[in-house]
C-alpha cells in the first residue's frame, strides 16, 4: 500500500478527494478556532476570577440579549455556508459524468465482486485507469456492506434489492485500500482489497492479459436467448412483451396510468417482480425470474438491453398498442 | 394543606396535597401513557403505510380475503363496549355502586365478544397450518403461508405475506391490548363493588376508560385499513 | 469561618427503616434512586470490561486477543450495556429521581410506585439482555442492522431484542413520571422561569423519553418477529426493505443521543452557578435551548443514512436541520462559559468537571458538524471518525457531567463529603486519559480505518496502541471515585445542609434529607439563583 509508516492523512487520488480536502479543513479550522476560543475562555475566567476569599461578592449579571443573537447568528452563519459547501461536493459525488466507465461491485459475505464493462471480473481488487471517470453500480447478494475507498473519499452502501451508484475519476497511479464500512458480520474486517490506479496505457496491457472475457453485453445477449426474453420482447413487437429497444432511459407509460423512467432499477425490477409496474396496453403474464438470475445476470441483461437500438420506423402497430412511444432513431 | 407526617385516611396519597393535585396528575399520566401508545402503534402505521404503497395488489387481494362483515360487526361490538364504559364513568361520577358494577361487566362481555370474533378469525388463517401436509389456505406468515386461495403467485405471494405479517401484527397487538385491559376492568369493577369509588374520588375509572376508549380507537383505524383495502 | 462541625439528623432516608424489604418494596424517590445507582454502576462496569478487551485487541494490527465472532460479540454488548443500561437511565434513574422532588418542593414523584416498577422493569430487561450475552451473545452491534440481525446472525437477537424492549419501559416510565411531576407538584411560588435548570434539562429529556422509546420498541418487536417468524418486513428476499428498519431505528435512536446529554447539561448548569456563585448566564436562553434540542433532535435522523442511497434532496433537508440542532447546543457553551465573568469561581472537583465537560463537548459538538455536512460525511462515516465524535460527547461530555454531579450532590445524598484531593486527582486523570483515548480515533477516521474492525491494516498501529493506552489510564480514572465514594459513605467528613454553600431547595433541607424531604411545604417567594442574597444571609457558612 502506498503510504508511509504512520500516516496521519489519506493519499488524495481522485478529483472529488480534493473538494473533500478543502471542506474538511474549513471545517477542522472553525473547530480549532471556537474549540481554543471556549478552552481560553474557560481558563482564562477560571484563573482571572478564581475564588480569592469566601466573602467574595460575584457581579449580578443576569444577560445579554446582544450577546445571545451574537452568538446565535454568527454560528448559524457559519453553518449554513458549511451547509452549502458541504451540499455542493454531494453534489458532484452523486453527478457521474456522462462517459464514465462502468463497473459492477457486487458485496457478498465476505468479498467484493467487480466486473469490467469489457467483461473482466475481479475479486477484492479493482484496476482503474488515471485520468478516467469510473461509474460504480454497487448492490449486495446478502446483508448490507459499503463500498469505501477512503483516497478517493468516496463511500456507498451495497445494499440488498437495491442498486446504489457512486463515482470517481482517479489522478495518482498507486495501490490503495478498499474496505467494507458496513459490519456484515464475522469477517467484516477482512472484506478488504485495493484498488489499483495505473496509466492508461498499463491498463489497456492489463485487461489484454488472459484470455478476452465475455463482456457483461455479450453475457447479456447470450441470456436474453437462453432465458427465452426474446420469446416476448420481439422488435417487430409482435410480441406479448413492450419492445425493449431503445427503452432504456425513456419514459414508460404504466397500465396504473402513472409514468416511470426505464432506468436500471426499473428493469432489475422488471425483471425480478414484473407484476409491480405493467407497461400500458399490456397483459401481466411475464414470469418472474427471482430465485433463476443472480444479480451479475441481471447486470449483464440491463447492459445488453441498454444496447438495443431504437427502432429507425416507428414499428407498426401489434396485437397489443405498443407501450414505447416512437422515438427518435437509432442512438 | 396536610402537613401531618403519617398518611392521611381514604383515597389521598401522602405526597399529594389534595385531591384535586392527585387527580389532575393522574389525567395528564395517562394522557401521556396514551401518547406513547400513539407512537407504538405509530411505528406500525407507518410500515404499512410504505408496504402498501409499494404492494398495493397484494394488499387489495388479502384485504378482500377477510370478511368485512365479521370486522364491520366487531367493529361495532367495540363501539358498544366504549359506550357502556362511558356509562361506567357516569355511574361512578353519580355514585351510582351497582351501575358501576353493571356497566364494567358488559364492557368485560362485549370486550370478551370481540376477542372471540377474533379467535375466530385467526383460527381459519391458521388452523391449515398447523400439524404436516399441505398447507393450503394457511395464512399465517411463514415457511408455511399459501396464498393459492388469494389467486396469488411468485411476487405477489410473497408480498401478500408482508400484507397477513401486519395483519396478524396490529390486529394482535391490538388484542393484546384488550386482554390486558379486561382483567383490569374486572379488578375495577371488583373495587367498585367493594365501595371505593364515589362521586368525589372515581379517577381510576375515568383513566381505565380513557384507555378503552383509546383501544376502540385503534380498531376503528385499523379496520378500514385492514379490511377495506380496494373496496369501492 | 465555619462554626460547629455538621451533625447528620437523627432520621433520614438511609436510616428510616432497614432490612431488604425496606429497600426492595421502597416508594421513596431517593431509596429508589440509590437502588439505581448501585445498578447503573455495576452496568457502567460491565460496558466498560467490554471496552478494555475491545482495545486490549485492537493493540495488534492482526488482533491480539479474540478471535472475529468473540470481537463482534464484545463491541456489540459493549454498546447495548453502555447505551441501553448506563447512559440513558444514569443521570435521570439517579440524580433526577433524587432531586426533582426535593428541587421542587415535592415529598415525592408523582407516581411512587410507577417509579419503583420501573426500576425493577430495567433489572428484569437488564437479565433478560445480559442472559442474551452470555448465552449465545449478541453480535449485531448494537444497531442491529436488517437483514443481517434478521436473517444472517447467528446469535441470542430474539433474547436480547426482548430484554431491550423491556428495558424501554422504565425509560417510558420515568420520562411520564418526570413530566406529570413537574406540571403538577412545584411548591407555591415556583412558577416556570423559577426552576432550576437541572429541571428543565430533565423535562426535555422526558419528552424525548416518552415519544422517541415506543418507536425503538415496536422496532425491536418487528426485528424479534420477522426472525422467530420468518415474517418479511426487513428482508429483501422475502419483499421486504432494510432501509425502512434503519429509518424506524434512527428515528428513535438519534433523539435518544439527547436524552444522553440533555440531564448532563442540566447538571452542569447548576454546577456552573454554584461554583461561580452566580446566577447563570442567559438562564431563559438555555432552558429555551433544551426544548429546542429534544423538538429539533427529531427531524434529523437520516444524517445516519446519508450512504445508504438516499435522495439527494432529502439528505440535504436531514442535513440542514441537522445543523439547526447544534445552535442551542453552541447557546448553552457560551452562556455557561459568561457565567464565570466576575463570578467567584471555586476550582473545587465539581467544577473542574464542569470545565472538562465545557472542553470536550465543544471539541464533540463541533465535530458533529463534520458528520451533518454531507460531502465530509461520505468519507467518514461508518469510520472511526464518527467512534471519536460520539465518545467526545457521551464519556467527555455526558459521563463528566454525570460525574461532577455526584461529587456536587454527594453530600445530600450521603450526609457526608468525599475526599477533595482524591477527587480532583480522578478528574485529572480522567480527563487526560479521555483525551490520549480518543483523539486519535480522530485521525484514525479520517485516514480511513472502518468501524467494528477486529484486524486492520498496520499502518493504523501506533495510533490504536495510543487509543488503547489511554484507555488504561481513563479506565484507573473510573476506579478511583468508586473507591473513595463508598469509603466517605462510612468515613467522610459530615456534611451540613448546605456545605457549598448553594441555592436551590434541595439544600434548604438536611443533608441527607429526611423520607418526605421537608419538614414544611416550602414556599418560593425568591428568583432562582439568588446568589446575592445567599451570601448576604448571616447563617450562610462560606467557604
Amino acid at each position: 500500500m502506498d503510504s508511509p509508516a504512520v500516516p496521519l492523512f489519506p493519499p488524495q487520488a481522485s478529483t472529488i478527494a480534493a473538494e473533500v480536502d478543502a471542506l474538511y479543513f474549513f471545517l477542522v479550522a472553525v473547530t480549532v478556532f471556537f474549540s481554543v476560543l471556549i478552552a481560553a475562555g474557560v481558563v482564562y475566567f477560571a484563573i482571572r476570577f478564581r475564588r480569592r476569599s469566601p466573602h467574595d461578592r460575584p457581579a449580578e449579571i443576569h444577560g445579554s440579549l446582544a450577546l445571545e443573537l451574537v452568538w446565535t447568528f454568527i454560528p448559524l452563519g457559519i453553518v449554513v455556508v458549511m451547509f452549502g459547501w458541504g451540499a455542493r461536493v454531494f453534489f458532484h459525488m452523486n453527478r457521474p459524468p456522462d462517459d464514465a466507465m462502468s463497473v459492477s461491485v457486487v458485496g457478498k459475505r465476505w468479498m467484493w465482486k467487480l466486473q469490467h464493462p469489457t467483461g473482466q471480473r475481479e475479486i477484492n481488487e479493482l484496476h482503474v485507469p488515471v485520468g478516467r471517470p469510473v461509474k460504480l453500480t454497487i448492490t449486495s447478494e446478502d446483508t448490507i456492506h459499503s463500498f469505501f475507498i477512503p483516497a478517493f473519499r468516496i463511500k456507498k452502501d451495497a445494499v440488498p434489492g437495491r442498486y446504489n451508484f457512486a463515482w470517481f475519476e482517479a489522478t495518482k497511479t498507486g495501490t490503495y485500500h478498499i474496505f467494507c464500512a458496513e459490519y456484515c458480520g464475522t469477517e467484516h474486517a477482512t472484506m478488504i482489497g485495493r484498488v489499483v490506479v495505473m496509466e492508461p496505457d498499463d491498463y489497456q496491457t492489463w485487461l489484454g492479459g488472459g484470455p478476452p472475457p465475455e463482456t457483461p453485453v455479450k453475457v447479456g445477449e447470450r441470456l436474453f436467448v437462453e432465458l427465452n426474453c426474446a420469446t416476448c420482447h420481439r422488435i417487430d413487437s409482435l410480441g406479448r412483451g413492450p419492445l425493449l429497444h431503445g427503452i432504456f432511459g425513456k419514459p414508460v407509460q404504466l397500465a396504473t396510468g402513472e409514468t416511470v423512467v426505464a432506468d436500471a432499477a426499473y428493469m432489475r425490477e422488471s425483471i425480478l417482480n414484473p407484476a409491480a409496474k405493467v407497461a400500458a396496453g399490456y397483459q401481466p403474464v411475464m414470469p418472474t425470474y427471482q430465485g433463476q438470475v443472480s444479480e451479475e445476470m441481471v447486470i449483464s441483461l440491463i447492459a445488453y438491453i441498454q444496447t438495443l437500438p431504437a427502432p429507425v420506423v416507428p414499428p407498426a402497430p401489434g396485437p397489443a398498442a405498443p407501450g414505447a412511444p416512437a422515438t427518435k432513431g437509432a442512438p | 394543606m396536610s402537613e401531618a407526617a403519617h398518611a392521611p385516611a381514604g383515597p389521598l396519597a401522602h405526597h399529594f396535597a389534595d385531591l384535586d393535585q392527585q387527580k389532575e396528575s393522574a389525567v395528564l399520566g395517562m394522557w401521556l401513557f396514551l401518547v406513547t401508545e400513539i407512537l407504538f402503534f405509530g411505528g406500525l402505521f407507518a410500515t404499512y403505510a410504505v408496504y402498501r404503497h409499494l404492494y398495493y395488489d397484494a394488499f387489495s387481494a388479502g384485504s378482500h380475503h377477510l370478511s368485512w362483515r365479521i370486522g364491520f360487526a366487531n367493529t361495532l361490538v367495540l363501539i358498544a363496549s366504549s359506550l357502556t364504559m362511558a356509562m361506567a364513568v357516569h355511574s361512578a361520577a353519580l355514585g351510582k355502586k351497582g351501575r358501576i358494577v353493571l356497566f364494567l361487566l358488559l364492557t368485560i362481555l362485549l370486550g370478551s365478544a370481540f376477542l372471540g370474533v377474533k379467535y375466530f378469525e385467526y383460527g381459519e388463517k391458521i388452523r391449515p397450518c398447523l400439524g404436516d401436509g399441505p398447507s393450503a389456505g394457511c395464512l399465517l406468515p411463514g415457511e408455511r403461508f399459501d396464498a393459492s386461495a388469494l389467486h396469488l403467485e411468485g411476487d405477489a405471494a410473497r408480498q401478500a405475506q408482508v400484507y397477513f405479517s401486519l395483519y396478524f401484527g396490529m390486529t394482535g397487538l391490538h388484542a393484546l391490548h384488550m386482554i390486558i385491559g379486561i382483567p383490569i376492568l374486572g379488578l375495577l369493577a371488583w373495587w367498585a363493588h367493594r365501595g371505593r369509588y364515589d362521586a368525589a374520588w372515581h379517577t381510576p375509572v375515568e383513566m381505565v376508560g380513557l384507555y378503552w376508549h383509546f383501544v376502540d380507537i385503534v380498531w376503528i383505524f385499523l379496520f378500514p385499513l385492514l379490511y377495506l383495502v380496494g373496496h369501492h | 469561618m465555619s462554626t460547629e462541625p455538621a451533625v447528620l439528623p437523627k432520621v433520614h432516608y438511609l436510616n428510616a427503616g432497614y432490612g431488604w424489604r425496606s429497600w426492595l418494596f421502597t416508594t421513596d424517590h431517593k431509596r429508589i434512586a440509590i437502588l439505581y445507582l448501585v445498578s447503573v454502576t455495576l452496568m457502567f462496569f460491565l460496558g466498560g470490561a467490554y471496552a478494555v478487551l475491545i482495545r486490549l485487541n485492537l493493540v495488534e494490527p492482526t488482533g491480539s486477543l479474540v478471535t472475529a465472532e468473540t470481537y463482534n460479540k464484545l463491541f456489540t454488548a459493549h454498546g447495548v450495556v453502555m447505551i441501553f443500561f448506563f447512559l440513558i437511565p444514569s443521570i435521570p434513574a439517579t440524580l433526577g429521581n433524587f432531586l426533582i422532588p426535593l428541587m421542587i418542593g415535592a415529598k415525592d414523584l408523582a407516581f411512587p410506585r410507577i417509579n419503583l416498577l420501573s426500576w425493577y422493569v430495567f433489572v428484569v430487561g437488564a437479565l433478560i439482555t445480559l442472559h442474551a450475552l452470555v448465552n449465545g451473545g449478541l453480535d449485531t452491534g448494537w444497531t442491529f442492522y436488517a437483514p443481517y440481525s434478521t436473517v444472517f446472525s447467528n446469535t441470542a437477537v430474539v433474547t436480547a431484542g426482548v430484554g431491550i424492549f423491556v428495558t424501554g419501559f422504565s425509560s417510558i416510565l420515568t420520562g411520564l413520571n418526570f413530566i406529570v411531576t413537574i406540571h403538577k407538584m412545584r411548591a407555591p411560588g415556583l412558577t416556570w422561569f423559577r426552576l432550576p435548570l437541572f429541571v428543565w434539562a430533565h423535562y426535555a429529556t422526558s419528552v424525548i423519553q416518552i415519544l422517541g422509546t415506543p418507536v425503538i420498541a415496536v422496532t425491536v418487536l418487528l426485528v424479534a418477529v420477522e426472525r422467530a417468524f420468518h415474517f418479511g418486513f426487513f428482508d429483501p428476499a422475502r419483499g421486504g426493505d432494510p432501509i425502512l428498519f434503519q429509518h424506524l431505528f434512527w428515528f428513535y435512536s438519534h433523539p435518544a443521543v439527547y436524552i444522553m446529554i440533555l440531564p448532563s447539561m442540566g447538571v452542569i448548569s447548576e454546577v456552573v452557578a454554584a461554583f461561580s456563585r452566580k446566577r447563570v448566564f442567559g438562564y431563559s436562553f438555555i432552558a429555551m435551548s433544551s426544548l429546542a434540542i429534544a423538538g429539533l433532535g427529531f427531524l434529523v435522523w437520516a444524517h445516519h443514512m446519508f450512504v445508504t442511497g438516499l435522495a439527494v434532496y432529502a439528505a440535504m433537508v436531514f442535513s440542514a436541520l441537522s445543523f439547526s440542532v447544534a445552535i442551542p447546543s453552541a447557546i448553552k457553551v457560551f452562556n455557561w462559559t459568561a457565567t464565570f465573568y466576575r463570578g467567584s469561581v471555586s476550582w473545587q472537583t465539581p467544577m473542574l468537571y464542569a470545565f472538562g465537560f465545557i472542553g470536550l463537548f465543544t471539541i464533540g459538538g463541533l465535530t458533529g458538524l463534520f458528520l451533518a455536512t454531507l460531502g465530509i460525511d461520505v468519507h467518514v462515516t461508518d469510520t472511526y471518525f464518527v467512534v471519536a465524535h460520539f465518545h467526545y460527547i457521551m464519556v467527555g461530555g455526558a459521563i463528566m457531567g454525570y460525574l461532577g454531579g455526584l461529587h456536587y450532590w454527594w453530600p445530600k445524598i450521603a450526609g457526608r463529603h468525599y475526599p477533595e484531593w482524591w477527587a480532583r486527582v480522578s478528574a485529572v486523570v480522567i480527563f487526560l486519559g479521555f483525551n490520549l483515548t480518543f483523539f486519535p480515533q480522530f485521525i484514525l477516521g479520517y485516514l480511513g480505518m472502518p468501524r467494528r474492525y477486529h484486524v486492520y491494516p498496520e499502518e493504523f498501529q501506533v495510533l490504536n496502541v495510543m487509543s488503547s493506552a489511554g484507555a488504561s489510564i481513563l479506565g484507573i480514572g473510573y476506579l478511583i471515585p468508586m473507591v473513595y465514594l463508598a469509603w466517605s459513605m462510612r468515613y467522610g467528613k459530615v456534611a451540613s445542609a448546605n456545605p457549598w454553600p448553594a441555592t436551590g431547595l434541595e439544600w434548604q433541607t438536611t443533608s441527607p434529607p429526611p423520607t418526605t424531604n421537608f419538614e414544611k411545604t416550602p414556599v418560593v417567594d425568591e428568583e432562582v439563583y439568588d446568589y446575592p442574597k445567599l451570601l448576604e444571609k448571616k447563617e450562610a457558612v462560606l467557604v
